[in-house]
């Protein structure tokens, strides 16, 4: 699942670390279901003419009905900023920050991003997603600073449980300055 | 097929051909239309006072789901709505500012039938301002065999991204 398994160097891990790499973590719903007038403003934001999401005899055609543009499969799992309740942002890709918090790494940048993608996402679609640590990779000091790589999957799955595409994710905390 | 849209099949792309390339004048509106749209709330990619003073950063800048929106339309300008995507990996190498004319270009890298009989291409896109490289994107498209294939029916064993 994914092709940077390079990195990976459990030697120096914290066993908490290194029991949750491969496990299944963060299994959710995304808040709302897959909707219309969000594929309309991502296609406008890039002024997408794909006949696919705006003319339903096209889709009808070609994939058997309306779907949402394949590469806006991780904002449907995007939280709200807020919601009756909730007290603190919600975080999306939360692995990651629990990595920042775990080694203490302030600072984090995402290097890397590959989707495959598989069961088109359609309109009125609730889709679940996970998350799991792959890798984790030894102290690597980059001109950002010196911290660590890890390799984060998303797995988003529809409500028929269909595989609808995974996200991996290569991420670099790191402390600013330290050479 | 009655869709009177562009469509590009399989035996028309050959490895070494270019894309059209797409230039565009990004604006604030651009970079923070792209991060609405993609529910991406982060100051960064809204607040030129959290981007200069927090980030570092001569502005905001665009963030990756809108850039990868903004892969996925260049592809499927070229392959017609037939294109489908089965997978993309980018790397960032620099930032999209406002002001900044972003150019989108493509080469065909590979192009192969898999063992299901499915057609694809390997299209390296470039995203460059000024000459200066800021992200590339290697993705992988299927493109219909023929008059009578349609990628977007393959499911299951039959779709291998």
């Amino acid at each position: 699942m994914t092709d940077v398994s390079d990195v990976s160097d459990v030697s120096d891990l914290p066993p908490e670390v290194e029991k949750l790499i491969g496990e299944v973590q963060y299994e959710e719903a995304g808040e709302f279901p897959v909707e219309q007038g969000y594929i309309y403003t991502t296609c406008s934001s890039v002024e997408n003419g794909n006949p696919l999401f705006w003319d339903e005899s096209v889709a009808d055609e070609i994939t058997n009905g309306p779907i949402a543009p394949p590469t806006m499969i991780s904002v449907w799992f995007r939280p709200h900023q807020w919601s009756p309740g909730r007290t603190e942002p919600a975080v999306p890709l939360q692995v990651h920050f629990d990595m920042k918090r775990i080694f203490e790494l302030p600072e984090a940048v995402m290097t890397d991003n590959t989707i495959i993608f598989h069961e088109p996402v359609r309109p009125g679609d609730r889709l679940r997603t996970r998350q799991i640590l792959r890798s984790v990779s030894g102290p690597k000091t980059t001109k950002l600073g010196t911290g660590r790589f890890w390799v984060i999957d998303v797995e988003y799955l529809n409500q028929k449980d269909e595989l609808v595409g995974i996200e991996t994710y290569t991420g670099f905390g790191y402390k600013r300055g330290e050479k | 097929m009655t869709a009177t849209t562009t469509k590009v099949e399989f035996g028309d792309v050959h490895v070494g051909d270019t894309l059209p390339e797409l230039a565009y004048p990004v604006t604030a509106t651009t970079i923070v239309l792209g991060a609405l749209a993609a529910r991406d709330w982060r100051p960064m990619h809204h607040d030129y006072d959290f981007a200069v003073n927090r980030n570092g950063t001569k502005d905001i800048f665009m963030n990756t789901p809108n850039q990868a929106a903004w892969f996925e339309r260049f592809l499927t300008d070229w392959s017609g709505p037939t294109g489908r995507l089965g997978r993309m990996k980018f790397r960032m190498k620099g930032s999209v500012f406002p002001g900044d004319t972003m150019v989108l270009s493509g080469t065909v890298e590979n192009v192969e039938t898999d063992d299901t009989g499915c057609g694809w291409a390997t299209v390296l896109v470039r995203l460059t301002v000024d000459g200066d490289l800021k992200t590339d994107c290697t993705a992988r498209i299927a493109l219909p065999t023929n008059d009578d294939d349609n990628p977007w029916t393959r499911r299951g064993d039959q779709w291998k991204p």
